[in-house]
């Protein structure tokens, strides 16, 4: 049972990487727009190398998270364009694996755009980041899969609705809010020469919210698929 | 379906009864506090006002689990109702704050733990009434609002942690903490009436908005069948 699950789970979310390797609707537009971010922020805080460092971390994780947001919204919402969301609901199977197929590929899709953001931003900002990317790498899956959880659940929810673009970022910023905040305050930290065993309990904080969601979400998918 | 205003009144009057006591006694017979002087009288309105605000906010939890368990629009109308009193008292609360925090830290705002943690509360339960207000199909947008609502509220305990980890400026709390109250108990009378006074105006508040609910749906399912046999 669980092997068939893990099976439905995998159609899903290969059918999302295939239609975007084909379109290219989704990853191109992301990277595109994280680079716009970063690229704004130096306008808005100017060339003063120390105040950039100190506000690192937050720009950081603002250009993870908007560009997530860019991309969780697309996630349903292709579906509903190409009018596929009634083939979604038939498929076999419990609904358990649309969710975490969509929730796979929706975090794919984020760190692929993280992969790009965290060199880009070391090198346009002149950080010295090298020498903490396995911890920061640690840190982003963490935050990318609590983010991604809810996001996922909400960008289903907001599918249906007037002002659907709008509704998702107000609904789910407040949200994750604990997200934003760990993995902003622990990315502080190891950029500033901390080890993990400094921010333990940001990581417990990061990884209790993944759990709690990763397990309550799939459970109440089920009430927001409903026709 | 008019029977239930003949006793809402009740509450109502009770309220402003115990409400109109709790006030005299804070505002005006219990001397101020030895340090921070008249201005810690807003904490008979602040206090009562967010543990109610956390009692609607629980009130819309549990109701949401049982709409979805029990599909009954009626659960949906308490929980809808429930959060919107809910909103009014965390923003009562807020206001309150501020102006507290003015007077005795010198800024309308700070990003201290408890602030951060009702501010967040606020935006997620206003986040709900947009949902709900943006929602096509009634029956979508009770399904949705329930969902929302139970994430939101497993939600507050993470926030209050992360948050409190973040920081912490605010006092500690005086009533509940461990070797007993710190809070003279002549203060607490006019703190437990108010909480009282209070409870009665979100349960009047709570059975006429619920009343207005089911009377929309009712307006709704009339002019669905007159537009059938029209």
């Amino acid at each position: 049972m669980v092997a068939g699950m893990l099976r439905r789970t995998w159609a899903m979310t290969w059918k999302d990487v295939r239609v975007e390797l084909r379109a290219r609707e989704r990853v191109n537009a992301m990277l595109f727009f994280a680079a716009l971010v970063l690229f704004i922020f130096n306008f808005a805080l100017g060339p003063d190398r120390e105040k950039l460092r100190e506000v690192a971390p937050g720009l950081l994780w603002l250009a993870f998270l908007f560009t997530g947001m860019l991309g969780l919204g697309r996630s349903f919402q292709a579906e509903r364009e190409n009018e596929c969301f009634e083939e979604l609901l038939l498929t076999p199977g419990d609904r358990e694996s649309i969710f975490f197929g969509k929730l796979a590929g929706n975090v794919l899709f984020m760190v692929t755009a993280e992969a790009l953001i965290l060199p880009l931003f070391g090198i346009l900002y002149n950080l010295d980041i090298w020498p903490y990317l396995p911890s920061l790498a640690l840190v982003a899956f963490l935050g990318t899969v609590g983010f991604s959880t809810l996001g996922t659940l909400l960008a289903a929810m907001t599918a249906h609705l007037r002002a659907r673009e709008v509704m998702l970022p107000l609904l789910l910023f407040p949200l994750t809010v604990p997200v934003i905040l760990g993995s902003v305050r622990a990315t502080e930290v190891i950029l500033a020469g901390g080890g993990l065993g400094e921010v333990s309990h940001w990581l417990k904080l990061l990884g209790g919210f993944d759990l709690i969601f990763l397990v309550v979400s799939p459970l109440v998918f089920e009430f927001v698929l409903e026709e | 379906m008019g029977r239930g205003s003949s006793r809402a009144w009740i509450f109502g009057a009770a309220a402003a009864l115990v409400l109109a006591t709790g006030l005299y006694l804070g505002l005006v017979v219990v001397p101020p506090d030895a340090v921070q002087g008249e201005v810690q009288r807003i904490m008979y309105l602040h206090v009562p006002s967010i543990v109610t605000a956390y009692l609607a906010f629980t009130v819309v939890f549990c109701s949401s689990i049982l709409y979805l368990w029990k599909r009954d629009l009626c659960f949906d109308a308490v929980a809808v109702s429930s959060a919107e009193i809910g909103v009014l008292f965390t923003g009562i609360t807020l206001a309150t704050g501020c102006i507290w925090g003015k007077t005795t830290w010198g800024v309308w705002w700070t990003w201290d733990a408890r602030l951060t943690l009702t501010a967040i509360l606020f935006t997620i339960y206003v986040g709900y009434l947009m949902l709900r207000s943006f929602a096509e199909d009634p029956q979508a947008g009770a399904r949705y609002g329930a969902v929302l609502a139970i994430i939101g509220f497993l939600d507050i305990p993470l926030n209050h942690m992360a948050v409190q980890w973040w920081r912490t400026l605010h006092q500690p709390s005086s009533i509940l903490r461990p070797g007993g109250t710190s809070v003279a108990s002549v203060m607490l009378v006019p703190l437990a009436i108010n909480f009282a006074g209070l409870s009665l105006l979100y349960t009047y508040l709570l059975l006429e908005r619920v009343r207005l609910e089911r009377i929309r749906h009712r307006a709704a399912e009339v002019r669905l069948k007159r537009g059938r046999r029209g």
